[in-house]
């Protein structure tokens, strides 16, 4: 099965919505990801992966969009359950994603680890992005994924 | 405004992390921790990150940072507790916190600053006098 079916047979399971304004909200939506991958059962690696993704995220919608939404959702496929994260902003927007995805690539002097890194610690990665309307980053981890 | 406290010992600052850090927290740290390198002259720096969940790319950097500063200033940098899902975390992002030593907990990180660092001596093999640690 590709990806692109199995994304489409996920249900969404519960949602939650979290403003973020201020770097502090980065705390707390940390706090709540915690809370609903423990509900689920998600191992601590994959817990830690998840929350170190959305910590990344969120420090993204900060500096480059000023702040922006992030949804929280516990999905499921049928036989198993994950964690899926909608991160939205109405920032700028990324003119070349394919260099944003790139390691090292950064226009605010930073690592440029971010958007490759987070790729790398979940298992459903998608951005979609348009200049001058804003971001959107959706990532998923499953329980045991 | 908050900030992490930061322990005089000997030769040694002392810091133990107990929240997770919002980035001006960190930034926070790193400038007051330079500071008190250079302020003290210290010669080695412990930073107790076991109560630590979550280590991402700023905050990895962040003890990069404190590291390499801590270097010119002459003092050694030692990280302790990771736990082992921050540690896989940290690998994966693709930071692998290059030139920070790590130790397991607190005593192995003491002794391997000491192991790190000198401190200036007279006879080493005359240990008669300059033990003063609780004696029983
Ligand atoms: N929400 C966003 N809105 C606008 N631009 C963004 C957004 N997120 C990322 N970018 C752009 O993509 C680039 C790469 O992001 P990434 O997170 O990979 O690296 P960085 O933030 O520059 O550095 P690091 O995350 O390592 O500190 C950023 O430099 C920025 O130009
Ligand atoms: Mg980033």
């Amino acid at each position: 099965m590709t990806t692109k079916t199995s994304l489409l047979m996920i249900l969404s399971l519960s949602k939650d919505n979290i403003q973020i304004v201020r770097e502090q909200d980065s705390v707390f939506l940390k706090n709540r990801v915690k809370e609903v991958a423990v509900k689920i059962k998600m191992g601590l690696v994959n817990q830690t992966r998840l929350i170190t993704a959305a910590s990344e995220l969120v420090r993204n919608m900060l500096r480059y969009a000023n702040g922006g939404n992030c949804l929280i959702e516990i999905v499921s496929s049928g036989k198993i359950n994950g964690v899926r994260l909608t991160f939205s902003d109405k920032g700028p927007g990324i003119p070349d994603i394919t260099a944003a995805m790139r390691d090292g690539f950064s226009t605010g002097k930073s690592l440029g680890l971010g958007l490759p890194g987070t790729k790398r610690l979940v298992n459903e990665f998608e951005i979609k992005s348009k200049v001058g309307e804003g971001t959107q980053v959706t990532i998923l981890k499953w329980a045991n994924g | 405004m908050d900030r992490i406290p930061i322990l005089r010992m000997g030769a040694f600052l002392l810091v133990t992390i107990q929240v997770d850090l919002y980035d001006r927290l960190a930034l926070t740290l790193e400038s007051d921790l330079v500071q008190m390198v250079n302020k003290t002259g210290a010669k080695g720096v412990l930073i107790d990150i076991s109560a630590v969940s979550i280590v991402d790319s700023f905050m990895g950097r962040i003890i990069g940072n404190i590291a390499s500063m801590s270097r010119i200033l002459d003092a050694a940098t030692v990280v302790v507790g990771m736990q082992p899902a921050v540690a896989i975390t940290l690998i994966e992002l693709g930071l692998p916190l290059k030139g920070v030593h790590t130790a397991l907990d607190m005593e192995k990180g003491m002794n391997l600053l000491k192991s790190m660092i000198h401190i200036p001596q007279e006879d080493d093999d005359q240990d008669l006098t300059t033990d003063d640690s609780i004696a029983e």
